[in-house]
């Protein structure tokens, strides 16, 4: 059965899109591939697919994320070259996440030294409006 | 290996360490496949038809928006088959599949309901607290069987 993925960089990889696809050229499988903004999609027979995604994360095991794609790339009811433009519909949320990469490849590999995370410091809280008016008070009195 | 199904559904950062982990995330994306690479009266077939809001009926009454049915009939089986779930409380990017709100109350509900395992966590703003959702992540995949 064939399979999509997405592979997705975090920006503080050292690893390029055009990286990762010329790896996927190197490895001669039969196999799509379609480079992006953020990382590229593969699409082929899942058992090719796998072992595909285990070599491209070997590059950078914290900073190469993947996940699943429903579509195939330039699928003609999603890609955006047939829609006329636009977004992507799952753009949005890749966009979203993409910034949070750094921080997760930061959790990864702390969990990977074994460091245990800081439990003691109190999480940021919106700033209360009634604090707000006291330090524009305190500010332009 | 568990199955375990990620919140929001289409997460690339919750899939990825669900798999990381070695077990299996529940995607919305596996059902989307499964329903454009099975040949119907739709040429090409797509991944919400009217049959969607009927099938959804098994999740939501008739009366509910046929949005949210169409949704459920996605994100329903995913539930079903769900053995532990990781649900973000603020995704922060609502859109698509998780666009509407009524589904994402029903989807949180209906896992609740099921009484399996669910960690809640919030995507992290700082490095101290990415560490505290990678490892609370972690833990809680490692307790599973």
């Amino acid at each position: 059965m064939r399979m999509t993925k997405f592979v997705v960089t975090s920006q503080n990889s050292d690893v390029l899109p055009s990286d990762m696809a010329m790896k996927i050229y190197e490895s001669g499988r039969n196999i799509n591939i379609k480079e992006t903004c953020f990382g590229v999609m593969i699409d082929g027979e899942d058992s090719e697919v796998e072992e595909t995604v285990k070599e491209i994360r070997a590059l950078d095991p914290n900073g190469i994320f993947v996940k699943d794609r429903g579509f195939p790339p330039g699928d003609p009811r999603r890609c955006r070259g047939h829609r006329g433009g636009g977004a992507r519909p799952g753009l949005y949320s890749i966009e979203y996440e993409s910034k949070i990469l750094p921080l997760i490849s930061i959790g990864l590999t702390s969990e990977e030294r074994g460091e245990k995370p800081v439990y003691s410091i109190e999480k940021k809280k919106w700033l209360n409006p009634d604090e707000l008016e006291k330090l524009i008070e305190h500010e332009f009195s | 290996m568990a199955k375990v199904m990620v919140y929001p559904p289409t997460s690339l950062i919750l899939a990825d360490l669900v798999e990381r982990m070695d077990h299996e995330a529940l995607v919305v994306s596996k059902e989307v496949r499964k329903k454009i690479n099975t040949p119907g009266l739709e040429s090409p077939p797509l991944n919400i038809t009217p049959d969607g809001p009927k099938k959804g009926l098994k999740y939501a009454a008739v009366d509910v928006p046929s949005g949210v049915r169409g949704r459920m009939s996605l994100i329903g089986p995913l539930i079903e088959e769900a053995d532990a779930a990781i649900v973000v409380k603020d995704g922060g990017y609502y859109i698509g599949c998780t666009g509407c709100a009524r589904t994402n109350e029903l989807t949180k509900f209906l896992l609740r309901r099921k009484e399996i395992p669910i960690l809640e966590v919030d995507y992290p703003s700082d490095e101290v607290e990415a560490k505290r959702f990678v490892h609370e992540i972690r833990q809680f995949l490692e307790g599973l069987t």
